[in-house]
This record gives structure tokens, sequence and C-alpha cells, in this order.
């Protein structure tokens, strides 16, 4: 029997919020999965604090609601617990790019077979309206009244620099892709990472912004290092450019928890070794 | 009186002063005594004067003195700072370094390396040589700790046996045929024992006395079947950690003050979610970045009150290497059955103390089994109980979603903000802690040592019990030592300190905490004894010290 996916809990998303197409997107990917004859038994949702994070109530599956900025490594210690699970983090840009910045290069430099997917929606809504690291020069929010002064990094770039081996955009408007490319980066053995540009109806509202500037890559080669970079510096999340969508970059290369013995050891085994190990001490 | 002898051993760091040290405590070890061995460096890689003291005693022994009866000196710096403490010591100098000293052994460690073609890093190999013969330490004894705990044993051995012979006996150290014990670090203990405590991963961040755990479990990490992680800084760390134990893995992190800082937001978040995992934390002498390389007993306070909110942690507070192993063992069973943070709170005098180990490893004690209520379906990761403690199941478990959550939530792991709900979770989890104190009972919290019915006792927590315990001995005094710091065992404390008049606190920090805990308990203290310069107490020190607020 098909699981219920979503639980009892109340929604307090805005009307219009981007978190709920990204909600169905991937109730529609554990569904299939489902379909496909995978147990979602095996499949943990790791999310951060913010507004993206309440995924972690409303879908029925096994999760972890972290504390902001963390959902990297609690998704790396569940993976290198138990290789079997697949785990997907749900964090925000303010999670991934501010408070975990540390834990998401390291992430990308080891090759955690995790997924992360950002939420990104270039504003702080959870604490009502202040920039984050991907908000554009001269944002005003509540704690920069006057506009920001420091321009966004670009996580698609930064990503390329510290060694993701899926990297992809996808946008909240663009359901259909964005489906493909959460279902590929999870099927993508390796740290996979999904940059989603995502509106905020309350805070940030870059529907218009987007609509006209975003377009689907075709003819791309995504194995090509170079032709990414290129990508993923079209448009530098600050000044008008296209936008680029869908996979950027993608490479195999061994994952950090295949590094990892998965043999566990007996009490008797423990015993004899704890004692062989005290002779060779005495 | 006991037989006893210290060694101390100097050089500068590069000397290889610690590799020395241990050699001499495994002599010791050989020729039948307890030993305990300190190792004194500051915080560089080469230069600068490093030490170590090797006590061997018939009695076991937790404690070095400072006054030795040998001197190895590799540098003139070695004879400066100690001789004068040392009377009537016995000096062994490497000629090379060392300005002669009348009647002293002396050997050129330059002198016997050419004549082996043998590198320079084996010039301590003339040094033990030269000694084991002034001491009067046969040669066969010399040999099979060489051959048992040396690389490229035989070369070793040559120099060694140079030494050996171009010197004199001065001063016998009498062999008491007993069997030799295992010699291990406080921190190899802590390591052992949460290996026999089901460890199976462990996560650290380097950091000074803590991370020659992480050094030493890397090594052994094939033998007992662990995932053994550096990640990127103490915030990764702990929430690694708790990842880990979401999915079912008894895991351990190990740190000092600095990097426990950094965890703390992940302690109060295994306190809420209730995440099982064991915290090292070996202290060092603070604030700040303090003395690296030192000691102290100063972050007792940090250890119990550290996080946001109110939530139930052990922290078990072991004195040497023996209660190291063993206590870090109950750390990880109780961590797992109460579902609680649990600390094992050492200092750099244990961690990086060189200790005889005299455990039985061989008991046939169980796991303590998280899973023994079984799982009920629909499962809810936070099922209310009596004693609080909700049945445990893992992601990946048929049927079961198990939601862990940082927020307030209900019984289901979903977030809820409802008042009524919020208090029948938080007692919830306050009842953890009632079981938890009723648990700890089994394993006998409190130690009473020294003379048990005397009416002035010391009461002391940690490493600092080996010089109470000695002091006591010469005083007629009791020792009370908690190992269990939290939850407080304020009956057994209470019981062990029965008919005390005068109750003096020892402890290395400069405000008292154990005193002060104590206090909150109804447990005033009538003086206390502190040190805080990153120096343990020596038993003679202590002596001193205790004297000065006996009435």
């Amino acid at each position: 029997m098909a699981r219920t996916l979503i639980t009892g809990a109340q929604n307090t998303w805005c009307p219009g919020c981007g978190n709920f197409t990204l909600q169905h997107t991937l109730k529609n990917v554990l569904a299939d999965r489902e379909t496909e004859g995978k147990s979602l038994d095996d499949v943990v949702l790791v999310t951060g604090i913010g507004c993206h994070a309440k995924m972690a109530d409303y879908l029925n599956i096994n999760s972890v609601y972290t504390l902001h900025g963390r959902t990297i490594p609690v998704a790396t210690g569940i993976k290198l617990a138990n290789p079997d699970l697949t785990v997907i983090c749900c964090a925000g840009d303010g999670d991934a790019y501010a408070e975990g910045l540390d834990h998401l290069i390291f992430a990308a430099k080891r090759n955690i077979d995790i997924t992360l997917i950002v939420h990104n929606n270039q504003v702080y809504g959870l604490t009502t309206g202040q920039y984050t690291p991907t908000s554009p020069l001269g944002f005003k929010g509540k704690s920069t009244p006057s506009g920001t002064t420091e321009y966004p990094f670009n996580p698609v770039e930064l990503m390329l620099a510290s060694g993701a081996t899926y990297i992809a955009r996808g946008y909240t408007k663009k359901m259909p892709l964005l489906q493909t490319l959460i279902h590929d980066g999870i099927a993508h053995k390796g740290f996979a990472f999904i940059d989603v540009l995502q509106i905020c109806a309350t805070f940030f509202n870059m529907t218009d912004y987007y609509q006209s500037r975003v377009y689907e890559l075709t003819g791309h080669d995504a194995t090509d290092f170079e032709a990414a970079c290129k990508k993923a510096r079209e448009w530098d999340y600050n000044r008008d450019a296209p936008i680029a969508l869908g996979r950027i970059y993608q490479r195999m290369l061994p994952t950090f928890d295949s590094h990892y013995p998965t043999r566990s050891i007996t009490k008797e085994e423990r015993e004899e070794r704890i004692t062989r190990l005290l002779k060779g001490s005495v | 009186m006991a037989k006893e002898v210290s060694v101390l051993i100097g050089g500068k760091a590069g000397d290889g002063i610690n590799n020395a040290g241990a050699m001499i405590a495994r002599m010791f070890s050989h020729l039948g005594y307890r030993v305990f061995m300190y190792y004194d460096y500051p915080s560089l890689i080469r230069g600068g004067h490093n030490f170590a003291i090797v006590r061997a005693s018939e009695q076991p022994v937790a404690v070095h003195q400072n006054r030795a009866d040998f001197i190895l000196a590799l540098d003139q710096e070695t004879v400066d700072l100690h001789q004068s403490h040392c009377p009537g010591c016995t000096l062994v100098i490497n000629s090379d370094r060392v300005k002669p000293v009348d009647g002293a052994p002396s050997v050129s460690l330059t002198a016997l390396l050419t004549a082996e073609a043998a590198p320079s890093i084996m010039g301590n190999s003339a040094m033990l040589g030269a000694f084991a013969k002034t001491a009067g330490i046969p040669w066969e004894k010399v040999e099979s700790v060489f051959f048992a705990h040396m690389p490229k044993a035989e070369q070793n051995l040559r120099v060694a046996r140079r030494a050996y012979d171009l010197v004199q006996t001065v001063r016998v150290v009498e062999p008491l045929h007993r069997a030799a014990l295992p010699l291990l670090t406080g921190n190899e203990a802590v390591g052992l024992g949460l290996v026999k405590g089901g460890l199976a991963a462990y996560v650290s961040y380097p950091m000074t006395p803590s991370s020659s755990i992480l050094h030493f479990l890397a090594e052994q990490k094939d033998r007992f079947c662990l995932k053994v992680v550096h990640p990127e800084n103490e915030i990764a760390v702990i929430l690694m950690a708790l990842g880990f134990a979401y999915a079912g893995t008894r895991t351990a992190v190990g740190t000092s003050g600095g990097g426990f800082c950094l965890m703390t937001e992940g302690l109060s978040f295994a306190g809420m979610a209730e995440f099982p995992v064991v915290i090292v934390m070996s202290q060092r002498t603070g604030p700040s970045t303090g003395l690296p390389t030192y000691s102290g007993q100063a972050d007792l306070h940090f250890v119990r009150s550290a996080g946001q909110g109110e939530f139930a942690r052990l922290i078990v507070a072991p004195a040497d290497a023996d209660e190291a192993y063993v206590w870090s063992k109950i750390a990880m069973d109780c961590a797992w059955e109460y579902q609680v943070p649990a600390f094992v709170l050492i200092d750099k005098m244990l961690s990086e103390g060189t200790y005889s180990f005299t455990r039985d490893t061989t008991d046939d004690e169980t796991l303590a089994d998280p899973l023994r209520k079984g799982i009920a379906m629909p499962y809810a990761r936070y099922r209310d109980t009596p004693d609080g403690i909700s049945p445990l199941a893992f992601p990946g478990t048929k049927g079961a979603i198990v939601k862990a959550n940082s927020y307030a939530h209900d019984e289901d792991g979903i977030t809820i903000e409802e008042a009524p709900v919020v208090l029948q979770m938080t007692h919830k989890r306050m009842r953890k802690e009632e079981s938890l104190i009723s648990g700890l009972d089994r394993y006998h919290p409190v130690n009473l040592l020294g003379v048990p019915d005397a009416s002035t006792a010391l009461l002391c927590w940690g490493s600092t019990r080996g010089a109470c315990v000695e002091a006591a001995g010469r005083l007629g005094l009791r020792v009370v030592q908690p190992v269990v710091l939290s939850p407080f065992p304020e009956r057994q404390v209470k019981e062990a300190l029965a008919g005390v008049k005068r109750l003096i606190v020892v402890e290395e920090n400069a405000t008292g905490q154990l005193a002060a805990v104590a206090r909150q308990y109804g447990i005033p203290s009538d003086a206390r004894v502190l040190n805080y310069d990153g120096r343990s107490f020596t038993p003679d020190e202590l002596y001193e010290r205790i004297q000065e607020v006996m009435h």
C-alpha cells in the first residue's frame, strides 16, 4: 500500500510560497521511488532551520529537523552510519551559504553521497526579511535598511571550485525540470548540489525578474568543467544576465562513504582484540 | 616503606623524550613495579624544554613526584632546571651537550651512534642503555622491552649495549619479581573503554590534550572496525556524531574546552532530540587558548551547564587509566540506555599520563539494549512512557517513520507550540533524569578511600585523586571522590561523608568549582586547597598544602 506522503501537520507557509512547489516535487519524486519498488523506509530527509525546514514536519518520511546551517554534518553522519540510506537535505540559502558554509564546501570536497537542495530565495523569510549571502547588492532588508554594501557570492561557481560532482540549478516555477534535477541528484553517486531559485511571496518576490531571464540548458556538455564554469559565471546572482537552469556539471568520483568499513565487530571479537592489544602493551 | 624510584629524563622538543620516558616506564614495569609517567612539554614542535618523570612503586601510583632519584640529561638545561629539586640524585649525562659532572655516568651519544653507524634518532637508546646499567637493571630486561616496543630493535640494542658497557652501576633498582602489567595512557584507556562499550564511530577535530584519542583510534580502526572521522571543525564533529546516533551507531567525540565551546549547540540539540552521544572533554588550563599542554579542572561548571535549555546529561570524571576504561564504557552504555549526552570529563594529566593498567577486560557484561522495549507501530520516536525513555528505532526499520526534531515536538516528532504538549514532553525528558539517577546506583558513583572513618575528609574529583589518596594516607584522612558529577550523586556523597567534621575540597581551578556544586546540595566545605598553574598536585606538595588547612 502506498504511503500517505503528507503528514497531518498544519501547513504554515505563506500563500504563493515557492516551498509548495518543492514539497510537491519531493512528494512526486518519493512516490515515483515507491512505484519503482524502492522502500521509503530507507529515505531520510534532513532539514535546517527556516521556512524551508518545515518540510520535515510536512513530509511523512524519516526526518531530522536539525539546527540552522547544520543539515550537512548530520546527513554525513547518517550516511556514514548506514550507507544503504538515501539521505536528502533541504536547506535554505541562509542555512547552506551563511551559517553552514564550511560544511557545504567540505561536503563537496569529500564527495559524500547525499543530495542537497538549497531553497534559495535570496532572503531570510522566517526571521522576517534580512539579506542572505545571495541577496543582490543594495538589497534593503530589516538589517540593511540603506541597502547591502556587499556583493552576493555565486554558489554554483563555489561548488565547482570545491569539487562537487553533481551541480544543478532549478527554479520553482519550472516544476518538471526541477523534478528531473532532484531525481537525478538523488540517483547520482556522490555529492549532489541543487540550487533552487525560489520566490519568497512575502519578503522578496523575484517572479518577474526570474521569468524574463531563466532558460533551460540544451546542448550543454555537463561533463566539461570549463563549459560548466562558463555557464556558472553567466549570471552572478547580482547583475542582469540570462539564468541557466538544468544540470551544469557532473562527474563520477569515489564517494567519501565508500572508504569506510561496513563490517561490524562481534562482542567476542571485540573482547579478544582488546585482550590482544593489552598484551602488546605489556 | 614501599620500594619506590623516580626517574626524570629531559631534553629539547624533538629529542623524543616522551618515547624514551615510556621505555623507562616499561623497564620498571618489567621489573614488577607499578608505574606512572608524567610528560611535560611546551606547545611547540622543536626546541623548548621537555621532560618526563617516571615514578615506579611497589604500590599503585597515579601521580608523579617532582623529586627524582635519577636525572637523565640529554642537555644542560635539564641539569640546570631540575638538579636543585633532586638532592642526592644520580645524574646520567649526554656528554655532547652537558658539562661534565663529577662522578656522573656520562656517554657521548654522537660517538656511540657513529660507532654503530646509527641514525641520530637512536641516540635515546644510548641514554636508555646507560641508565639501565647505572640502575643495575639486568640486560635481559632491556632486551625484552626493546624487542617488544622498539622498531629496529637490533640496531637500537647495539647502540644501547655500547652505553651499557661503558658505565658503572651506581644505584640498584631492586626487581620485584612480579608480572609486568600493560601500560596505557589515560587517552588510550578512554578509547578502549569506549570500544568495550560498543563504539563503532569516533569523530574528532584535533585539540590537545584530546588528540591522542583520535590518533589511537585511527590507528586501531581496522582492528576494531571503527569509522574514524576528522571533519572541518567541532560544530561538524558533534553534528556528525548526532547523525551517526540517529542512524543507530554508537559514537563518541573528543575535544578540549575551546572545541567544546563550538559543540554546545549540538549538545543542546542532543538533549532536545534525545540523541545518545559520548563527549570526551579533556581539560587544559584556560581560559581561551590558555596553556595548551598543561592541566586543569576549570571546566566543571561549563560542562555541567553547557547548552541552552534544561536537559539531562551524564558526566563522569575518572581518576586514572583503570577508571577511565571502566567509566568510558559506562558512559557509552548510559548514553544509549537513557538516550542522553554523556561526558567523560578528564584533563591533560590523565589524558597524557601513562599508567599501569590493572583491569580485567574479559568480564561478560552485556551492552545495554536500547531496543529492549520493542517497537509498537505506528512508531512514535518520542513516545511518552513512565520512565521517560522512548523505544528507539532507526531509519531503515520497516514501517517505522523516525522523526527527530530540535524544536519542541510531540510524540511523533512533529513540531508543536501548544503549552500542554510542551509540558508533557518536558516532563517526559525530566523523568529520564530520574531514571538515570536510580540506574547509576549499580555502578557505585562515589569512591570512599583513605581512612574511611576519619573525621577530616578530602573531597576531590578526577586525576587529583592520586595525590589526594597519598597525602591522605600520610595524614590519616578520608578521601571522597564522586566519579559521577551529573546527575550529582547527592545521597551517595552524603553517605560517604557521614561523620566528617572538617571537609577540605582539593581541586585544580581558582574558584573551587566542585566545592560550589557540593554547596548547592547542602554540603558545605571548611577549606579549599586549589591549584591553577597548569601543573597537577604532587603528593608532597599536597601534603604541605593540606597541613596548612587542617585546623
